[in-house]
């Protein structure tokens, strides 16, 4: 039989979905607000803070994200195309050795990964990302 | 309490005083995020670790603040400075109110 | 690895609007695999002679994956997998059944069984049949502990097979295919080269004939299992060969065979034997 492509990957999310994705996603608004209940609504720089994220996941269950901004007090890390944008906020003690942290976070789908660091002086630092996200072929 | 929470931690055995160590952690955790529907279309609900935290001899490292976007069996890497022989203690809190610990030594020469 | 990247071979229509999509992401398939910086693996060698020239080298699933996901096998800290390990570790201590044994009643330390897991599936005089490691797992849990038998892809029976393959890495697959096991074996290789389902697919048409090739956007390995109990990002647990078979016919919409059936059973020492000269790796890590 022919089926197209597009057809195959009608059927295959249909059977393949016993458990599926609620179907929302932040609006850029969400990710204001996340981003203005950090900061405050203060501006951002982009020097000093470095956010590592792979250039193509290649799966969004499990994707390795690093960041780090030296000195800083705190760094949060948003998803901007997920359900919610919040993924994890690092908070450094005085015990931390570098203020740096890696984890392994969900993207639903290609994003903007989003990092802001607050610096001990009342500044905000900001770095982003596009992280492009592989829909694999075999669900399971 | 999730079922079968296991914490991991790795820290190096022994630095120098002034030491900056490399920490990782992993637990088992299914991060249910709430956000996911069953077969009978039910919305499944959110069952997450919210908070893990890392004390040096009473003094805190890293205290994370973690959200649903966080892959199951969470894992975390960062640093501590060690500047005498202690204990490191993990603490993850789960959204039904479990507690997992978990320690670690360090000796500092 | 300039053979990977081959042209476009493919047997039915419908496979063919499946494949060839842009390859987007980028694979290291010449690095080399390391383990905990002291464990080296085989990842890549001359095909077995019983592959009759389908293929002239053999690589495990490891080189097709991204450097990402490569890097979270090289480390047993960093590999989700060992948490499932250490789990079969408590299973292998605890006794089970009415006979008061564990595995360490018998077996001491799993470092004892390091040599299992490159030689299953393997011809069972005794039984007259080829048994699967699953299927020596559950004699073991029945007759000697007298205890119920764990379900074939239940979470004991995969972290006791984590197990297993964790203290068998390095180990290289070498598979018997001869003797009384011969027939078992034919009989896998039928499976392999049967297309399935509404999509006409067989084994071979994607981990034989486009390995290296994309699906959609995946990069398409030639399935070997020597990796296997592997955790996979995508469902974020181990997951069983015979879970993934299924998983496999299911993608080209045809009822698929149980786990635990001969039909797998029989797949299962044929695509391991495809597999003789690799090293046992599991659990792996895949996408």
């Amino acid at each position: 039989m022919e089926m197209n492509r597009r057809q195959f990957v009608g059927t295959g999310v249909g059977a393949a979905a016993a458990i599926t994705l609620l179907p929302s996603v932040a609006t850029a608004q969400d990710v204001d607000a996340a981003i203005n209940a950090f900061t405050g609504g203060a501006d951002t720089s982009s020097d000093g803070i470095t956010l590592i994220a792979p250039e193509i996941a290649e799966n969004g269950n499990t994707v390795p994200i690093e960041v780090d901004a030296p000195g800083a007090e705190a760094i949060i890390l948003l998803a901007a195309g997920n359900p919610s944008p919040d993924v994890a906020t690092f908070n450094f003690g005085p015990a931390a050795g570098a203020q740096a942290a890696s984890t392994r976070i969900r993207l639903a789908g290609e994003q903007d990964v989003i990092a802001i660091a607050r610096m001990p002086d009342g500044t905000f630092l900001r770095a982003q990302q596009e992280v492009k996200v592989t829909i694999g072929g075999c669900g399971g | 309490m999730a079922d079968n929470v296991t914490p991991r931690v790795r820290v190096p055995r022994e630095a120098s005083a002034g030491d900056v160590v490399s920490i990782r952690t992993l637990i088992s955790h299914p991060m249910e995020s709430g956000q996911r529907r069953d077969g009978d279309g039910n919305v499944i609900p959110r069952s997450i670790i919210n908070r893990f935290t890392c004390d040096f001899n009473g003094e805190n490292v890293i205290d994370v603040t973690i959200e649903p976007a966080v892959s199951t069996n969470p894992y975390f890497q960062f640093s501590a400075v060690v500047n005498e022989t202690g204990t490191f203690n993990f603490t993850w809190y789960d959204d039904d109110g479990s507690v997992y610990e978990d320690t670690a030594d360090i000796t500092v020469a | 690895m300039k053979k990977m990247q081959k042209a476009l071979a493919l047997g039915s229509v419908a496979a063919m609007a499946l494949m060839g999509t842009a390859a987007t992401l980028s694979a290291d398939e010449d690095a080399d695999l390391i383990i905990n910086g002291d464990m080296e693996m085989i990842v890549r060698t001359e095909a077995p002679d019983h592959l009759d020239g389908h293929l002239n080298m053999i690589y495990s699933g490891w080189t097709f994956r991204s450097d990402e996901t490569q890097a979270m096998q090289m480390d047993d800290f960093d590999n989700p997998a060992m948490l499932f390990v250490e789990q079969g570790i408590e299973i292998f201590n605890t006794a089970m059944g009415t006979e008061g044994n564990s595995c360490a009643t018998c077996h001491e330390t799993p470092e004892n069984l390091s040599e299992v897991r490159a030689v299953y599936p393997q011809w069972d005089e005794e039984r007259g049949e080829v048994q699967t490691i699953t299927m020596q797992i559950n004699e073991c849990v029945t007759e000697r502990m007298g205890a119920e038998a764990l379900g074939w892809s239940s979470r004991d029976m995969v972290n006791l097979e984590a197990l297993l393959a964790s203290v068998g890495r390095g180990t290289v697959v070498n598979v018997a295919i001869d003797g009384p096991a011969r027939e078992t074996w034919e009989m896998g290789r039928e499976i392999y080269y049967t297309e399935y389902g509404i999509l006409e697919m067989s084994c071979a048409t994607c981990h034989e004939q486009n390995y290296g090739n994309y699906i959609r956007a995946d990069h398409l390995s030639q399935g070997q299992i020597n990796g296997f109990p592997t955790y996979r990002l995508k469902n974020a647990r181990l997951n069983s060969t015979h879970s993934r078979f299924r998983g496999c016919i299911r993608d080209t919409r045809a009822e698929t065979f149980a786990e635990g059936s001969p039909e797998f059973i029989a797949l299962e020492l044929y695509v391991a034997s495809r597999g003789n000269g690799l090293t046992v790796e599991g659990p792996s890590v895949r996408n």
